[in-house]
C-alpha cells in the first residue's frame, strides 16, 4: 500500500525496481510489500525522492534498507536519490500487502492477525494466530519477542511445530 | 518564550529512553531464560530507537551542530535529563520487571497524549513509539502478574522491589514551572492528569498481581533537573567509554 500513486513513467519504473529490493531480515518479502516505501517523486533533474517509514523504533535493519533502496535506484539510473524518513503516520503491520502476507506464510512466518491499534490488544485478547504449516488455530505464544524486533515465537498445538509470527503493531 | 524549554523537554524524553535502554542492555546474555533475554533486549532496542529520534531532534533545535551521538556520548552527568527511576540498578529479574512496569505505564500514558502535541515532530515520534510501548507493557505487565501472583518467594521479591522503587515515581509527576509552561503551550500533557491515568492503569495491574501499592514517600532526587542518584555516573562511564577514549570513533 502506498500513500501516493505513481503518475509518471520514471516513478512507475522506480516502484518496480523497489519491488525487487528484499527486506534484509526476511528476504522473501520486498520493501514495497512490507509497506515501508511511502512515496516516490521523480524530479525534473533526473533524480528521485523517496519517503521511507521505519517499522519498529529499534529495528537495526532500517539503515541497511535505506542503503539498498538508494543502491537500487542509483543502479536504475536515478541521480540524485534523496531519502526522507516518514514518521507520520507511523508504519503499521496493516500496511503489509496481500501478496506480502501470502509470501510470509509460505516462508513459514505467520502474518499479522489484526491491527494492534485496537483497544483489544491492550487487554491480552489477541485474535487467533494460525499455524503457517498446518493452518490450525490452536497455537500458543512461546515468547513475545523473537529473533528480530518484528517477530514473536509461537507453537502449534496440533502439528507441534514452532513458528515465527510477524507482530502486529 | 525560550526555545531552551522545548529543548530541555525533548532531552528529558530522550534521556529516559536512552538510559533505560542502556540498563536493559546489561541483561543481554544474563537473563533467566532465552525468551527473557530477547524480550529485554528488544525492549532496549526500541528505547534506544526512540532516543535516537529524540536526540536528533534536540540537536537540531539546539542548532549547535551536535548530532545524536554527540549528545549521547559527550554530555556530562548533570546535563542528562532522564528520570532517576530508569538509572536504578537491575538487581534481580523481578526488580527489573517492576521498574519496567512503572516506566512502561508512564511512557504509554505520556506518548498517547504527546500524539496530539502542538509540536508536530514530537507528535510524530510519539505516534510511532506508542505502538512499541504498548507491546512493552504487555510484556512487563504479564510478568508482573506472574511473579506477584506466583510463589511466596517471587511475590516477596517483587513487593520488595516495588517498595524500593516507589519513591522514584514521585519525580515523574512533580510539576515544575517549566512543566506548567510546556503544558500551557500544548507541547506536553499536564502532570496531574497524567498521574491519574498512570495510577489507574498501575492499580489495575497491581491488583491482578496481588501486590500492595506502597505509600507515597518523600524523595530527594530530581533527574529531570540533572540531580541524579549515584548510579548514573557508572552507567555513563561504561556507555561513553569508547567515545571518550577514542574521540570520533565510527563503525
Amino acid at each position: 500500500m502506498s500513500t501516493s500513486v505513481a503518475t509518471t513513467e520514471p516513478e512507475r519504473r522506480a516502484w518496480r525496481m523497489l519491488g525487487d529490493v528484499a527486506d534484509p531480515e526476511i528476504p522473501v518479502i520486498s520493501v514495497v510489500d512490507l509497506g515501508i516505501v511511502r512515496e516516490l517523486h521523480a524530479r525534473p533533474d533526473g533524480g528521485i525522492e523517496v519517503g521511507l517509514s521505519p517499522t519498529y523504533s529499534g529495528c537495526p535493519a532500517t539503515v541497511v534498507i535505506r542503503e539498498r533502496v538508494v543502491q537500487a535506484l542509483e543502479q536504475g539510473g536515478f541521480a540524485p536519490v534523496i531519502v526522507r524518513e516518514v514518521l507520520s503516520p507511523p508504519w503499521s503491520s496493516d500496511w503489509i500487502s496481500t501478496a506480502g502476507r501470502e509470501r510470509l506464510a509460505r516462508y513459514g512466518i505467520a502474518p499479522p492477525a489484526q491491527a494492534v491499534s485496537s483497544v483489544r490488544a491492550l487487554h491480552h485478547a489477541p485474535a487467533p494466530v494460525r499455524c503457517p504449516r498446518c493452518g490450525s488455530a490452536r497455537t500458543s505464544e512461546v515468547s513475545a519477542f523473537g529473533s528480530t524486533p518484528c517477530k514473536a515465537l509461537h507453537r502449534c498445538e496440533d502439528c507441534r511445530e514452532p513458528f515465527e509470527y510477524f507482530k502486529c503493531i | 518564550m525560550s526555545e531552551a524549554l522545548r529543548i530541555d523537554y525533548v532531552l528529558q524524553l530522550a534521556d529516559s529512553s536512552l538510559i533505560l535502554g542502556q540498563r536493559l542492555g546489561e541483561w543481554v546474555g544474563h537473563a533467566p531464560a532465552l525468551e527473557e533475554d530477547l524480550g529485554l533486549a528488544n525492549t532496549a532496542l526500541d528505547l534506544i530507537g526512540q532516543a535516537r529520534l529524540l536526540l536528533t531532534y534536540a540537536g537540531e533545535l539546539e542548532g549547535r551542530g551536535r548530532d545524536e551521538d554527540q549528545l549521547a556520548f559527550l554530555r556530562e552527568e548533570a546535563e542528562f535529563r532522564n528520570v532517576t527511576l530508569v538509572e536504578q540498578p537491575n538487581r534481580d529479574f523481578g526488580h527489573t520487571i517492576v521498574r519496567q512496569v512503572l516506566f512502561d505505564a508512564y511512557q504509554l500514558e505520556l506518548f498517547e497524549r504527546l500524539q496530539s502535541s502542538s509540536d508536530g515532530r514530537l507528535a510524530a515520534v510519539a505516534a510511532k513509539a506508542v505502538k512499541d510501548t504498548r507491546y512493552h507493557l504487555r510484556y512487563s505487565g504479564s510478568w508482573l502478574v506472574r511473579l506477584g501472583d506466583g510463589t511466596g518467594e517471587s511475590h516477596a521479591r517483587v513487593q520488595d522491589a516495588l517498595e524500593r522503587l516507589w519513591p522514584f515515581t514521585r519525580e515523574l509527576f512533580e510539576e515544575q514551572p517549566a512543566d506548567l509552561e510546556i503544558c500551557a503551550r500544548g507541547i506536553g500533557p499536564g502532570l496531574a492528569e497524567l498521574r491519574q491515568a498512570w495510577s489507574a492503569r498501575l492499580d489495575a495491574l497491581l491488583t491482578e498481581a496481588t501486590l500492595t501499592r506502597p505509600a507515597d514517600a518523600p524523595y530527594r532526587w530530581f533527574g529531570r533537573r540533572g540531580v541524579h542518584s549515584e548510579h548514573l555516573g557508572y552507567i555513563l562511564a561504561e556507555m561513553q567509554y569508547l567515545q571518550r577514549a577514542h574521540p570520533g570513533a565510527r563503525w
